[in-house]
């Protein structure tokens, strides 16, 4: 923390439990902008909490979560205001189904950045296009594929212009041949230098995208490394266990 | 030995044979109960064009119609407003107003729809008029008249009997509306409501534009029968003395004595109003589905 404005999300001593269940036993985290981060560990290890942690999703049981120095409290205008800045794509799309694949880009814009319908529109546009997919502007999510819905996601939360991206387990809900055009989409974006923060397994991506590593189980971070650190040199014998499970096939 | 009957056909019973028949199909599958409503309709217009006694009463009765109709919708529309409302409260964080919606639902669900009517319109409506007066004058006394004239605008003995009787309708089925409105809005998934959070939307945002447009299109259906029961749920305000066709007609068999022609022509209004409106739900749910 050399230079802590440059620090986007600091994330000190979280805690969070669901009852008697603990998700998260103190977990700090600290990453700069531009940085893509890929999070990993078995499944109830806490990861995706983490994430919703971040934009305060789940509020947490304890511990303080700042957003580009602004901490976060569950007041409701410093959260709206946050959380605009703070994109997110979930597992299961979560696209608003009464909405086509264009008024779901442009409906926050509109909502929340008060931006008028054309300009919201042609924003809409230019994200569809980056995802790759215009032609399904005036298309219903249940008439796109997995993938498609996912890229449309995806442009509803750049439309937004956000200086942070989530992705819980963006490609966890799609059939394999679609998973690749959704990395694609992510491996543009990193390369554009958007701050990332990613659970996702798809150890490809990681190695092509990532420039940090988390490991997690039982909810703290078990390692926090590079890539190649991890996959090439783990140093805890339950990351080594992990990754020999996730690498056999 | 006689042979043993197989699994399925000791389940399923006796096979059915419809012989390749397709005539005797058509005839079970025939909407016999539909014919049956139209003969009803057939046989009313036929003794009132042909009967002088239900001419009459038919003439005197038709002019309630429009209150009856004006009665209901202008409820309805009500009823909308205070269920979805009443809906969002059940469903709210704050516990203050949670415990507000339960405690509304809970006291219109325990008390009988007549009794609720005569409560309402005759001691509800006139103590809080009269509570609006009494603030009135207190604010009044206290040198703001400029503000006491609103709260003196209204007297008791200004507000007619339809008010009281379209407030009445609307407090009670609000509460009916509210948890229809509250299981429209639980059956969107939570994804919807984090999708929306996430962007940026406040919750009042996010219900407007994502969750209420998806749960009003599911209970679309629920409302529409709601608005049937509440076209034959109206006639109750004809014990406030509200002309709507029911009172109409119970004036007009007290005049005459002619109770078969009256109760006859309401009866057959009402049933008529509320099976085309079902027709019409019908249609609009069909339309819904072909549409998703």
């Amino acid at each position: 923390m050399s230079d802590p404005k440059n620090m986007i999300i600091e994330a000190v001593d979280i805690y969070k439990y669901f009852g008697d269940v603990q998700a998260l036993n103190g977990v700090s985290l600290t990453v700069e902008a531009g940085k893509v981060i890929v999070v990993v560990g078995p499944s109830g290890s806490g990861k995706s909490t983490l994430l919703r942690c971040i934009n305060y999703l789940e509020t947490p049981t304890s511990g303080e979560i700042y957003i580009d120095g602004q901490l976060m409290t569950n007041d409701q205008r410093i959260l709206n205001e946050t959380r605009a800045e703070i994109g997110m794509v979930f597992q299961l799309f979560n696209l608003f189904p009464h909405l086509t694949a264009q008024e779901n880009v442009t409906l926050a814009q509109n909502v929340v950045r008060g931006r008028s319908k054309e300009e919201a529109q042609e924003i809409a546009m230019q994200q569809l296009e980056r995802v790759g997919i215009p032609e399904k502007a005036d298309v219903k999510p249940a008439q796109l594929s997995g993938g498609q819905q996912q890229r449309v996601a995806i442009a509803r939360a750049l439309a937004m212009n956000p200086k942070i991206m989530l992705f819980d387990e963006p490609t966890s809900a799609l059939d394999p041949e679609m998973i690749k055009e959704v990395l694609d989409v992510m491996l543009d974006l990193a390369q554009e230098g958007m701050t990332m923060v990613c659970v996702s397994h798809e150890m490809g991506f990681a190695r092509a995208a990532a420039d940090e590593v988390i490991f997690m189980d039982n909810g703290l971070i078990v390692e926090h490394t590079t890539p190649d650190g991890l996959f090439n040199n783990p140093q805890e014998e339950r990351t080594k266990l992990f990754l020999s499970q996730i690498l056999q096939h | 030995m006689a042979e043993q009957p197989t699994d399925l056909e000791t389940r399923v019973g006796p096979k059915i044979e419809f012989r390749g028949d397709p005539f005797a199909s058509r005839l079970s599958s025939f909407p016999w109960w539909f014919l049956g409503l139209i003969l009803i309709a057939v046989w009313a217009v036929f003794i009132i064009t042909t009967q002088e006694s239900y001419r009459e009463a038919f003439d005197f009765i038709k002019q309630g119609i429009p209150v009856t109709i004006y009665i209901t919708l202008i409820s309805f529309t009500l009823a909308s407003v205070i269920g979805l409302m009443a809906g969002l409260a059940r469903i709210s964080r704050s516990v203050v107003l949670r415990n507000i919606g339960t405690f509304y639902i809970e006291v219109i669900r325990g008390i009988p729809m007549l009794v609720l009517i005569f409560y309402l319109a005759l001691v509800a409506v006139p103590s809080v008029v009269d509570g609006m007066n009494a603030f009135g004058e207190w604010l009044d006394g206290n040198g703001l008249g400029f503000l006491g004239g609103i709260f003196l605008a209204i007297e008791n003995k200004n507000v007619p009997l339809e008010a009281r009787a379209v407030i009445a309708l609307a407090v009670t089925y609000g509460a009916f509306m509210a948890e229809v409105f509250r299981a429209g809005i639980q059956s969107i998934g939570r994804g919807q409501m984090e999708a929306a959070r996430s962007l940026g939307m406040s919750y009042a945002q996010s219900m407007r534009y994502v969750i209420l447009p998806q749960a009003v299109r599911n209970i679309l259906p629920a409302l529409g029968n709601d608005f049937v029961a509440m076209v034959k749920d109206s006639s109750l305000v004809s014990v406030l003395a509200v002309r709507d066709i029911t009172q109409v007609a119970r004036l007009y068999a007290g005049r005459s004595f002619r109770f078969a022609e009256a109760y006859t022509i309401i009866a057959v209004m009402y049933l008529t109003m509320v099976v085309l409106l079902s027709l019409l739900v019908q249609l609009i749910e069909r339309r819904l589905r072909a549409n998703e």
